[in-house]
This record gives C-alpha cells, sequence and structure tokens, in this order.
C-alpha cells in the first residue's frame, strides 16, 4: 500500500457548481440504474426470482385450476394471463424498496449522499432500473403464454397500450415500496411486506376467477380493487373487451397512490437520512 | 494559514441523547487533525456534519469554504470519506464498485476504469477485483472502501476510525497511506480512539468527550499543557524498591506509582533528575532504567477527563448513581 500515486495533487476544480444540471443528473441515473442491474450478473437468483417465478404461477394456475375454472387451459390463459402480468409487476415493485433499504442498512447511500449528486439520481436510478427488469418480465410472461397458447385479440397498438398502463401503474406502486423501504428495518421486512400485503390484494382481485364466483360482500371490495381495475383494463387491450371504464379507473389509481404515497415517502426518506 | 474545516459550536441532540454539545474545530489546510475520543464521544456525529451527511442542530462549519448546510453540493465536490463501517456495494465486484464511483464523478468510462485498476492494484486488492464484495473479508471490504472514497482525489479525507479492528501490520500500512496522502497535500480528520495513532499521524489532536472538546493542541503541546512528565526509575534489586519508592517520593513531591520494581511519578521540573541520581548513588542503590519521559495521551487522556479512554459507559452509571 505505498501511496505515491494515490494522489491528489489536484485540488478541487476552483468554479465548482452549486447544483447539478439535468442532463448530468440523467447521466447519474443512468449510471446507478446500470449499478442495480449489472449486480443481477453476480446474484443469478433474483432474475429467476422474477422470471421463473412469474412463469411458474403461469403454469400452475393454466393446467391446475384452468379446466375447472375456464373449461379449457386455452381459454382460461386468455383469461388470467393479461391478469398474472399486473400480479407479478406488482411484486417486482418490492426490488425498488429491498435495494433502497439495504442501500440504507448497508450505508452505500451515505456513501452516495457524499458524492457530488442530483438529489434525485439515487431514487431515479433505482426506479428506472425497476422499470427495465418490469419491462423484461411483461416480455417474458407474453412470450411464455404465447408458447402455450395465449393469442393476442386486439392490435400491437393495444397491446403496447397495455404494457405502457401496466408501467406508469408501475411507477406509481413503486411509491409505496420506496416507503416500505425507508421505513423496513432490513431487506427482508420489506420482502415480507410484499408477500403479506400483497398476495391478498392480487387473490382478491379477478385476476384468477371471475368476479360472477365470489360471494356478494366481497365482490364489492373486488370492484374497486385497482388490481381488478388494472386486470381488467389490460384484459381489454390484449384480448378484447370494455376498456374506457378500467383505463380510466387504473389511471386514477395510480394517480391516487403516487399523490399519497409520493409526498409520504419523501418525507419518510428525509427524516431517516 | 488558511483553514480547511472550521468548526463552531456545532450541537446535535437525538432525543434525550446531546452527541454534539457545542464542538469547535479548526483543520489548517494540509494538516491531519486527530480527532480523538471514547467509544460514544461524538466523533462520528460530528465527521458526519461535516461530511454534509447530517445537518446541526446549531453552530455552522465550513469545509473549504463552503458551509456544509447551505453550500453541501460544493462541499460533496471536495471530500472523501471513509465511515467507521464500511459502506461498499456487496453486491458489486470491486471494479464495479470503484467504477461505480467514477462515473458518478463524471469521469469517462476509460478514465474511471483506469483509476479504478489504479486504486485496486495500490490497495492490494487486484486478485479480488472481479468477485462480488460480499466475498471480501473485513480488512478488504475496509481497504476498498477507501479507495472508493479517493476516487476522486479529493482535496479533504475524513477517516472514521479508520484503523478500527485492523491488525497491527494493516494498521501500520493505513498509517503509510495517510502519510503519502498527506505528502500530497491532503487535509485529513481522523477520528480514533487510539492514544498512540493520533499521536503518530496528527499535526493537532483535538480530544472529544461527551459532545464536547475538551482540549486541543499538537501532541507535544498536549502534554505539555498537562504539565506531566514522567520519571521512571527501576533498581537492579528487589530489596531497593522501597528506597527508591522513598526517594523519588520525596523529590517528585507526590506518592510514586509502582509496578513490579519500576517505580514512576509526575514531575514537573527536569532539572531533579541529577538530584535522584546523586541520592540513589549515595544510598548505594543499582538502577537498571533511569528515565525522564513525556507522559503517554493515554495518561492525559486521564487527567483530561478524570476516566481513562474508553470507560465512558462506566463513568456515565457513576454519574448515575451520584444524580
Ligand atoms: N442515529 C442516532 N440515534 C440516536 N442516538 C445516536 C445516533 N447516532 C449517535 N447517537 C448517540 O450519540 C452519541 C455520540 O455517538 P457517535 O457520534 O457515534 O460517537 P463515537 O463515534 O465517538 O463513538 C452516542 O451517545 C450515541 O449513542
Ligand atoms: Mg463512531
Amino acid at each position: 500500500m505505498t501511496a505515491a500515486s494515490v494522489t491528489a495533487n489536484a485540488p478541487a476544480t476552483p468554479e465548482s457548481a452549486a447544483r447539478v444540471g439535468p442532463i448530468e443528473g440523467l447521466r447519474q441515473t443512468a449510471t446507478l440504474a446500470w449499478r442495480t442491474l449489472v449486480q443481477i450478473k453476480h446474484n443469478p437468483w433474483e432474475l429467476g426470482d422474477f422470471s421463473f417465478q412469474p412463469i411458474m404461477f403461469v403454469l400452475l394456475f393454466t393446467y391446475v385450476f384452468g379446466g375447472a375454472i375456464s373449461g379449457s387451459t386455452g381459454a382460461y390463459l386468455t383469461f388470467a394471463l393479461p391478469g398474472i402480468i399486473v400480479m407479478n409487476m406488482l411484486f417486482v415493485t418490492m426490488y425498488v424498496g429491498m435495494g433502497l433499504n439495504t442501500d440504507l442498512t448497508k450505508g452505500v447511500f451515505d456513501r452516495l449522499r457524499t458524492l457530488p449528486l442530483a438529489r434525485w439520481a439515487p431514487l431515479a436510478g433505482r426506479i428506472t432500473a425497476d422499470l427495465v427488469k418490469q419491462a423484461w418480465s411483461i416480455v417474458l410472461l407474453l412470450g411464455v403464454g404465447a408458447i402455450l397458447g395465449f393469442r393476442i385479440g386486439t392490435s400491437v397498438v393495444e397491446l403496447l397500450a397495455a404494457v405502457g398502463l401496466i408501467l406508469v401503474f408501475a411507477l406509481a406502486f413503486s411509491w409505496v415500496s420506496v416507503l416500505v423501504g425507508v421505513l423496513a428495518a432490513d431487506p427482508e421486512k420489506v420482502q415480507i411486506f410484499g408477500m403479506t400485503a400483497l398476495f391478498p390484494i392480487t387473490f382478491v382481485s379477478n385476476v384468477f376467477v371471475p368476479i360472477e364466483t365470489m360471494p356478494g360482500w366481497l365482490q364489492a371490495f373486488v370492484n374497486v380493487n385497482p388490481v381488478t381495475l388494472l386486470a381488467d383494463a389490460s384484459r381489454g387491450l390484449m384480448v378484447g373487451g370494455p376498456v374506457a371504464g378500467p383505463v380510466i379507473g387504473s389511471l386514477l389509481w395510480a394517480t391516487a397512490i403516487a399523490a399519497v404515497f409520493g409526498p409520504v415517502s419523501v418525507w419518510a426518506f428525509k427524516r431517516r437520512v | 494559514m488558511d483553514h480547511a474545516i472550521r468548526a463552531e459550536g456545532l450541537v446535535k441532540r437525538y432525543g434525550e441523547t446531546t452527541a454534539l454539545d457545542g464542538v469547535d474545530l479548526a483543520v489548517r489546510t494540509g494538516t491531519v487533525l486527530g480527532l480523538l475520543g471514547p467509544n460514544g464521544a461524538g466523533k462520528t456525529t460530528a465527521v458526519r456534519v461535516l461530511a454534509t451527511l447530517l445537518q446541526p442542530d446549531a453552530g455552522h462549519a465550513t469545509v473549504g469554504g463552503y458551509d456544509v448546510v447551505r453550500d453541501a453540493h460544493r462541499v460533496r465536490q471536495l471530500i472523501g470519506l471513509t465511515g467507521q463501517y464500511a459502506s461498499v456495494d456487496e453486491a458489486l465486484t470491486g471494479t464495479e464498485n470503484l467504477l461505480l464511483i467514477g462515473r458518478l464523478l463524471g469521469m469517462s468510462r476509460r478514465a474511471a476504469k483506469a483509476r479504478a485498476r489504479e486504486l485496486l492494484a495500490r490497495f492490494q486488492l487486484e486478485d479480488a477485483a472481479s468477485r462480488a464484495a460480499k466475498t471480501y473479508s473485513g480488512g478488504m471490504r475496509r481497504r476498498l472502501d477507501l479507495a472508493a472514497s479517493l476516487v476522486g482525489r479529493p482535496a479533504l479525507l475524513y477517516l472514521d476510525e479508520p484503523t478500527t479492528g485492523l491488525d497491527p501490520r494493516s494498521r501500520l500500512e493505513l498509517w503509510g497511506l495517510v502519510r503519502s496522502l498527506v505528502a500530497d497535500g491532503v487535509t485529513v480528520l481522523l477520528t480514533t480512539q487510539y492514544l498512540e495513532e493520533a499521536d503518530q499521524l496528527a499535526d493537532e489532536i483535538a480530544v472529544i468527550d461527551e459532545g464536547r472538546v475538551i482540549a486541543t493542541g499538537a501532541p507535544d503541546e498536549l502534554k505539555a499543557k498537562i504539565g506531566a512528565r514522567c520519571l521512571a526509575v527501576r533498581p537492579a534489586d528487589d530489596a531497593d524498591v522501597p528506597a527508591v519508592i522513598s526517594v523519588v517520593g520525596e523529590l517528585a513531591g507526590v506518592a510514586p506509582e509502582v509496578e513490579g520494581r519500576l517505580v514512576t511519578a509526575p514531575v514537573t521540573d527536569s532539572a531533579l533528575l541529577p538530584a535522584v541520581v546523586r541520592r540513589l548513588d549515595d544510598a548505594g542503590v543499582v538502577i537498571t532504567e533511569l528515565a525522564l519521559r513525556n507522559s503517554s495521551l493515554n495518561e492525559v487522556f486521564l487527567s483530561l477527563t478524570g476516566h481513562p479512554a474508553g470507560e465512558t459507559e462506566q463513568a456515565d452509571d457513576t454519574e448515575g448513581v451520584l444524580v
């Protein structure tokens, strides 16, 4: 450790900037997104988490329940796949909170905060990386679905609109994940929250089972569940059926979630760091 | 000479705990300040305020002339921080960790790669460069963390207890590194619980205890301030110990401490050394060791705080009983 060249012979630039410009901030965001994605290389189980797990869901539901619920596995896949994509999206958003929590508990966040970064870059980097993961799982699920017999009943434009809508909702729901990530004591707690809160919300929806089969009191909840609305909107845009109502409902939910959880998360975040 | 760091009246409270209770610090450019204090003294809190990670409840501080609260972004362009606990991304390799910092600092991909390679070589992490940091040993993580704080060639470096938990060899290596950084003009603020470390590295020491700076000065000044030099006499024969005790005690004016055959006493007047020699000679005592040395920083700390370094909790308990 002879430190001859660990020099600091160049003192800081004389005219240092008072803040980060937006272009520089975006570059930092891209670097931080790279950092989140490149670690999948060393941690392949994480790839499995948002790849094999949803595929397993598709296979299980299609072949175990499909016949009983829809009469045939093909018909069931057409009914369930858009909703499974929505459900998977919600689970994948939990990576934002888990990653954020890891950074906070392992001190990486402190290191980032001693660097001259745009204040929003670390969070934006995480969320950008999350959107890449989201897009990857959606493509993967559509691909697996196509192999198993899922057929698009609409056009490419409508399919892309469905993907866009799901990503917009993911963006809004990321704020919930951010809040959990900031409040949780360790990353495992974020995961536990994901399991215990998201399973009931996604199952008490019409993702897997048509709403008519449920008791009336449950239908009341299922009808306003954002997961139902988003699943309906996705079905409409991918397979066919009513679109306007569920899309507007989904967007209203996304706006409401972002409006509530955005400021609360930022507030909690500032308190913690 | 200008000051790279100036802090005045820093206060930071955590609920009932006052972590900083009016801390004043001044670090001249290009020097090492050793912030010396036991566990819980407020060292980390002070460093975090100066590194823009924490906002003080009162007081203010400037780093490189910039206010750490109002001009935090400018301060961040000057500093590097190696925290008390390594803050590396465990999921990334050593190279990727350094690449990340370089890119975030605006370096080109090539420059960031070159800098990463250079630092990995410097810190003997080449062999582990493409392994995930979670497979690193504690010492390796520390080195990677230190390397990460040097990527941007900071003009100011904060080292929060950089050698706590390191083996003696790594400690000496780190001392060498700090010295070479200072030789290159870097200003260093180093916190430590080791008195020897502050004595070895620091141009100036600030002793901190319970959120307050209780003494500052160059290591020698600090020792002079206490007025204490220490007379040590060791007779060849056990039987002579009582005679030595009586001679030393009489001349020093205080009861000496005895450890085996070594008799020590704090003295203020170095002129009494010849007198000691003469009196012991008259008494026919054969001496194997005779020394007049500066007090160790441990003794300094004891006389400043009334309790030895690292024993605050014990002292707190006593206080609790008394109150
Ligand atoms: N985040 C925190 N919340 C509550 N108390 C804290 C926090 N950080 C530090 N403290 C308290 O502040 C005091 C100073 O802590 P610290 O600066 O870490 O001391 P040192 O680094 O010298 O060991 C301690 O009593 C510690 O318990
Ligand atoms: Mg500390």
